[in-house]
């Protein structure tokens, strides 16, 4: 009998492909973080190593100001989508009702739906009854696109939950609400750490929506990218974009960290 | 009584909130799309409430017909670029050593947590005509005048490729990886050859990955302007940028509802061909 | 209150349960005792776990009323009744640790934490879960899980706990061996224990009295030698135990002896107080079917011997009647096998056979039909 081998490693033709699709993933960052410490004004040649950008885009006030909202869109946009999603994917999970098919299915409209389209639904909407764009209009916007992924990953954490467990929490004494507390919500709490990741992903990474929802006082880091890319891209930018990339990662590992410590435990 | 009165209270208080937010945010702006693509444009970037069908009959005109084809013939070219990049890609990575694979799966994950927008710019970077590859070419003496890269089809192409891989990569992973290998062995052990394998198991067993990962990929790139913006020049217009122009420079509201329509239409289509194969559930 | 409901702890009347139009629990009446073992045992979808359920306290009988230590407890909630339950899977909390999971009922009472500390240990050191303290429960066996439920519904210390099916997820021999250990804990702490089971082994080897359930209904309650020994319907005779039932009519009496004509024969029982011309059920245990190539007495029964199966200490032996119903022996093994082919005498000590008038499907009926008849109690019918 031939002994089936156990470890498998890489081809090196299939590592050769899959390090050039990474290559082709990566270039682009690796150009905006390699410029962040160029001496160089402009972006072609890299001439020299310093850390001055990293100092002069504090002075940048317009780019701070987009960088500022930027972190305040997402933050406020994830929490509001994490409270509502989560609540309703606890409802759904609970109870039966009628229209309950119906909701559950809208909730893939703004998935599905291309976010060009709903990102001008918005803005016939807000100027119909007149509202002007503002920050409050972006978070909103925001917050429509990312709470339904919420409550989807939130809903399929609870779809492999034994409702037993809260049965049992029940049994022994405690109410509804100290069951919520005690059992439902840290056994739920991985799946609304992933749900909170992906909206704060998705609210950073958006450009289609913000661009018609934003105000003039409110435009984004991407936004204001977008608005200097034709005219050449000042080196500050690269700076303040790889802070971005970097903070962005940073936070997201962590939460995968605690994610998959809290997951692991169960 | 009072226990079911509790028990809707409840389910009010938990579900009602996303119902009003997404009735009030989602399902009116649609219907004041909807509403505003029959009424007519006036002199001053504004509507008219008089009701007319104008608005649709001009999508006939052969000029939009063109930016319709050109957008799904691009959306087309990007959808199968990716596939046949990514599948083997996501085949590789599914398939990777186990103490490889956590990173390798991180490593395609942190392009997505950074703003795509930053990533496309970062192309610009690279391929202007006084750009690094130029540069680069034209110093060690390969070519003597710059390409013209940016600005153009192919880099249009490009941006899309490169902005919607990882949303082809990840569904096709998740498929691939969800594959019961024991298949593979019982395949092979009934006699088909490598390539028999993958053509009669593997395939058709990801499809259901294929598809969503098509339509994930297919159904964004119709929207994302910001991409032809920044990489392709005035030569080709997509719908994504009549669409935004209706609303930013042309003011023609209506038509612009009426070109949202359309593709909320094409959604509809390609929606129900996917959930013949797949669920909606794979979609999120 | 009367000296003989005191002992009383659980009592159900009438007790109905409808989800959506099916009915799943059909007037059940049963009284537990205090301190006995009582096994609810049944075919899946039966009802017992449906009536677990509502003396815990998650489901609410549709009609009809349940009763715990004498007090209704209709509005009381689970959290509300001093009964704890051991689930089917466990149902352990996943994010807790062993200690935390049996102390869970005693923060929820608010008890002192030294005495939970006390409490706890000594529930481990109980189930014999010594130095696992600080566990989670995706680190543990299906055994130390049940251990690990157990204890944590017994440290509340309970007037009843119930069991529902818990040793189900459990290989076969640590199965016996927890049985086992239930079966002394449950003497040990004299506390009621309400168990559901659909294993009929299981539920004669550890129970005090059997209420076995079939469609909802209750078919009979008793000591383990009751409902073996002395099945009051065809479905009990058939669920415990194998049985042969063979239907017949009386042909003639005698003061303490009965013949019976079968379809294939005839037979005589030691019974009495049946109609002349009855049609009757006669229910033998396999290892009271005898078999001889010579003719008994009294019989005139006949069969083929169609196959012999060998299952350790003992071998059963199939016999086809003339009208192709098929019975079933068990001998010992050293016993000499009669040859495949054999047309053999079928006979029985007339003591040790079981008589039951009709089918049960028939009493299902009569009662089916009480329902539709307005103002009309089981009483006037039967």
């Amino acid at each position: 009998m031939k002994k089936r081998r156990k470890v498998r490693e890489f081809k090196p033709y299939s590592m050769f492909y899959a390090c050039l699709v990474y290559l082709f993933l990566y270039l682009p960052i690796f150009v905006v973080i390699a410029f962040s410490f160029n001496t160089s004004k402009i972006n072609i040649t890299f001439e020299g190593f310093t850390f001055e950008w990293y100092w002069k885009m504090f002075e940048n006030r317009q780019l701070m100001q987009s960088f500022g909202n930027t972190v305040i869109v997402a933050a406020v946009s994830t929490v509001f989508s994490v409270i509502i999603g989560t609540l309703c994917a606890l409802g759904l999970y609970k109870f039966e009702f009628k229209l309950k098919n119906l909701i559950s299915s809208s909730l893939y409209i703004p998935i599905v739906i291309p976010e060009l389209v709903f990102a001008i639904a918005l803005l016939i909407f807000f100027t119909s009854i007149h509202v002007s764009m503002s920050m409050v209009t972006l978070i909103i916007a925001h917050v429509t696109f990312s709470m339904p992924f919420v409550v989807i990953t939130v809903r399929a954490r609870l779809a492999g939950f034994d409702k037993s467990i809260e049965e049992a929490a029940r049994d022994l004494g405690a109410n509804e609400f100290r069951t919520f507390m005690r059992v439902t919500l840290p056994m739920i709490s991985p799946g609304v750490i992933s749900g909170g990741m992906l909206a704060l992903t998705m609210s950073l990474d958006d450009v289609v929506v913000s661009f018609f929802t934003a105000g003039p006082e409110s435009t984004t880091l991407p936004l204001k990218i977008l608005g200097m890319v034709r005219k050449g891209v000042s080196p500050d930018v690269n700076a303040l974009s790889t802070l971005m990339i970097f903070g962005t990662i940073v936070i997201l590992l962590t939460s995968t960290l605690i994610q998959g410590r809290l997951e692991k435990r169960m | 009584m009072i226990k079911s009165f509790k028990k809707r209270l409840t389910a009010l208080v938990t579900v009602g909130p996303t119902v009003l937010w997404l009735g009030a945010f989602l399902m009116i702006p649609l219907i004041y799309v909807i509403g505003i693509s029959f009424l007519t444009k006036n002199a001053y970037g504004g509507v008219d409430f008089a009701p007319t069908i104008s608005n649709y009959i001009s999508l006939f005109q052969s000029e939009y017909a063109k930016v319709f084809l050109d957008s799904l013939w691009l959306s087309l070219e990007t959808t199968v670029i990716c596939l046949l990049v990514g599948y083997p890609f996501a085949y590789i990575i599914a398939n990777a050593p186990k103490r490889w694979k956590p990173f390798l799966v991180l490593l395609l994950m942190l392009p997505f947590w950074t703003n795509s927008l930053i990533r496309t710019y970062g192309w610009n970077t690279l391929l202007r005509t006084e750009g690094i590859i130029n540069h680069f070419l034209q110093n060690i003496g390969l070519i003597r005048e710059p390409l013209e890269m940016l600005y153009t089809d192919g880099a249009v192409l490009l941006g899309m490729v490169y902005a919607l891989l990882p949303f082809t990569v990840l569904p096709l992973h998740t498929s691939i990886e969800k594959l019961d290998k024991s298949l593979l062995e019982a395949a092979s052990d009934l006699g088909a050859s490598r390539k028999h394998v993958f053509m009669r198991v593997v395939l058709p067993l990801t499809m259901p990955g294929i598809f969503a990962g098509s339509i994930q990929t297919f159904i964004p790139s119709l929207g994302f302007f910001f991409i032809s913006d920044m990489m392709g020049g005035a030569k080709t217009m997509y719908i994504g940028n009549l669409i935004k122009n209706q609303f930013l420079s042309a003011r023609n509201w209506p038509l612009g509802a009426v070109l949202s329509i359309v593709l909320i239409v094409i959604t509809l289509i390609l929606m129900k061909l996917y959930t013949r194969v797949g669920s909606l559930e794979d979609m999120a | 209150m009367n000296q003989a409901s005191e002992k009383v702890i659980v009592r159900l009347t009438n007790v109905d349960k409808n989800f959506d139009s099916e009915r799943v629990v059909k007037k059940l009446n049963l009284d537990i005792e205090e301190g006995e073992f009582l096994t609810l045992l049944g075919p899946s979808g039966c009802g017992k776990t449906t009536t677990l359920r509502m003396i815990a306290g998650f489901e609410y009988p549709t009609e009809g009323q349940i009763f715990l230590e004498g007090e209704d407890v209709d509005d009381k909630k689970p959290n509300e009744r001093n009964v704890n339950t051991v689930f089917q899977n466990y149902a352990l909390f996943p994010h807790m640790n062993v200690f935390d999971n049996i102390a869970f009922g005693l923060v929820e009472k608010k008890v002192k934490k030294e005495e939970i500390q006390r409490r706890v240990e000594e529930m481990i050191k109980l189930v014999q879960l010594d130095g696992m303290e600080k566990r989670m429960p995706s680190q543990m066996s299906g055994g130390q899980k049940q251990r690990v439920a157990i204890a944590r519904a017994l440290v509340n210390r309970p007037k009843v706990l119930l069991l529902d099916e818990p040793l189900g997820a459990l290989d076969l021999k640590l199965r016996k061996q927890m049985q086992g250990e239930l079966k002394h804990l449950q003497r040990q702490l004299g506390i009621t224990f309400i168990y559901v089971t659909h294993d009929q082994e299981e539920a004669l080897t550890m129970s005090d009295r059997i209420a076995i359930m079939n469609h909802g209904y209750l078919e009979q309650v008793g000591t383990p030698e009751e409902v073996y020994n002395h099945p009051k319907t065809k479905f009990v005779a058939d669920f415990i135990g194998e049985s042969n039932i063979i239907e017949g009519y009386i042909e003639n009496m005698t003061d303490n002896s009965i013949e019976v004509t079968m379809e294939s024969g005839k037979a005589v029982i030691a019974e009495k107080g049946y109609r002349l011309e009855e049609i009757i059920y006669l229910c033998v245990r396999p290892e009271n079917l005898k078999l001889s190539t010579d003719p008994v007495k009294g019989f005139r029964f006949r069969g083929q011997v169609r196959e012999h199966v060998f299952i350790g200490s003992i071998n059963k032996t199939m016999i086809e009647l003339p009208n192709g119903q098929m019975l079933k022996a068990e001998t010992p093994a050293e016993d000499e096998l009669i040859p495949v082919g054999t047309v053999v005498n079928v006979y029985w000590n007339p003591g040790k056979v079981v008589v039951m008038r009709t089918k049960e499907e028939q009493i299902y009926n009569v009662i089916e039909q009480s329902v539709e008849i307005e103002g009309m109690t089981n009483d006037q019918i039967f």
